[in-house]
């Protein structure tokens, strides 16, 4: 189970900031909202790395607890944000974000 | 050493991803791409010794999220594709650029020249020979319940939602008006009938 001489988290926080600066990032750049959606999932993966990173430093299973919960909420905000999406883009073409101006004055 | 080699790969899986999801014009290859990303953090959970995680990981996101942002794709039309060069609000795509840039370097110097602090666990210690699962499933059910009975309740609410969006309803399609005029008002004819 435990592996001998273990590497520190430091390394799985520089990725978690990368990966987590990429989604943001994409999520800025991209214009299609199932990307920029794909981009949020980017950096919540990118916070679970940390918090499990984290949970093995300080020797805590409260982080792995959390990312159970962000889990769940992100299967929560996936449907719910899908479901808005597609019944958006049922009745206008065009996947963009830019073409949801109806509130531009 | 071991972990250092299935970090290495797990990194590397997981940047290929990343940038792909960015990258990739294409949704559909998006999505795959996001899938690589998924396999790669649930590789370092299980180097992080997190095996419940990195399963739920492959299950919940591999299995159900990708495939329903999939299913998505397919419903609406897998041939929008975003043309890259089109930029509706000028010089926004360089400023994201730098501000991502300016916030990677804030938080590698963060990491690299902060320490992690805090004190070792008082009551959720991860002990090296009780199994992952049951460790969680004890925390989860005695110190945590609440939050995990929340849960379902948030779940309810998200099918619920999800029903009540994905119902198809005439009357919501006020946006297939392709004039910006104000259409007539309805009791305009009923005055004329009665006067």
């Amino acid at each position: 189970m435990m592996l001998a001489a273990s590497m520190g988290s430091e390394p799985y926080l520089i990725l978690g900031a990368i990966l987590f600066t990429m989604g943001a990032v994409g999520l800025l750049v991209r214009r299609n909202a199932l990307v920029m959606f794909m981009c949020v999932e980017l950096m919540l993966n990118a916070v679970n790395l940390s918090f499990v990173a984290l949970s093995r430093e300080l020797d805590d299973l409260g982080g792995q607890i959390a990312v159970f919960f962000v889990l769940v909420v992100a299967a929560a905000e996936v449907v719910v944000g899908l479901g808005i999406i597609v019944s958006i883009f049922r009745r206008r073409q065009g996947a963009t974000a830019d073409d949801l101006s109806v509130l531009k004055g | 050493m071991v972990e250092q080699i299935v970090f290495i790969i797990g990194a590397l899986i997981c940047l290929l991803g990343a940038s792909g999801v960015i990258g990739f014009r294409n949704p559909v290859h998006s999505a795959l791409s996001l899938i690589a990303t998924l396999f790669g953090v649930a590789v370092l959970f299980i180097a992080l010794e997190a095996e419940f995680l990195a399963a739920v990981q492959i299950i919940v996101y591999a299995g159900a999220i990708v495939v329903l942002f999939l299913f998505v794709i397919m419903l609406l039309g897998v041939d929008q594709t975003d043309d890259v060069g089109f930029e509706p609000l000028k010089g926004q795509r360089p400023a994201a650029i730098v501000a991502g840039a300016l916030l990677v370097v804030g938080l590698i110097a963060i990491i690299v020249l902060g320490a992690v602090t805090g004190e070792s666990s008082a009551n959720a210690k991860v002990e090296p020979l009780v199994p992952n699962v049951e460790q969680l499933a004890r925390s989860l059910f005695t110190d945590y319940l609440f939050a995990f009975e929340i849960t379902s309740v948030l779940l309810v609410i998200a099918v619920v939602g999800a029903v009540s969006l994905a119902r198809h309803r005439r009357e919501a399609f006020i946006d297939e008006l392709p004039h910006d005029d104000i259409p007539e008002p309805e009791s305009a004819p009923s005055d004329e009938v009665t006067a």
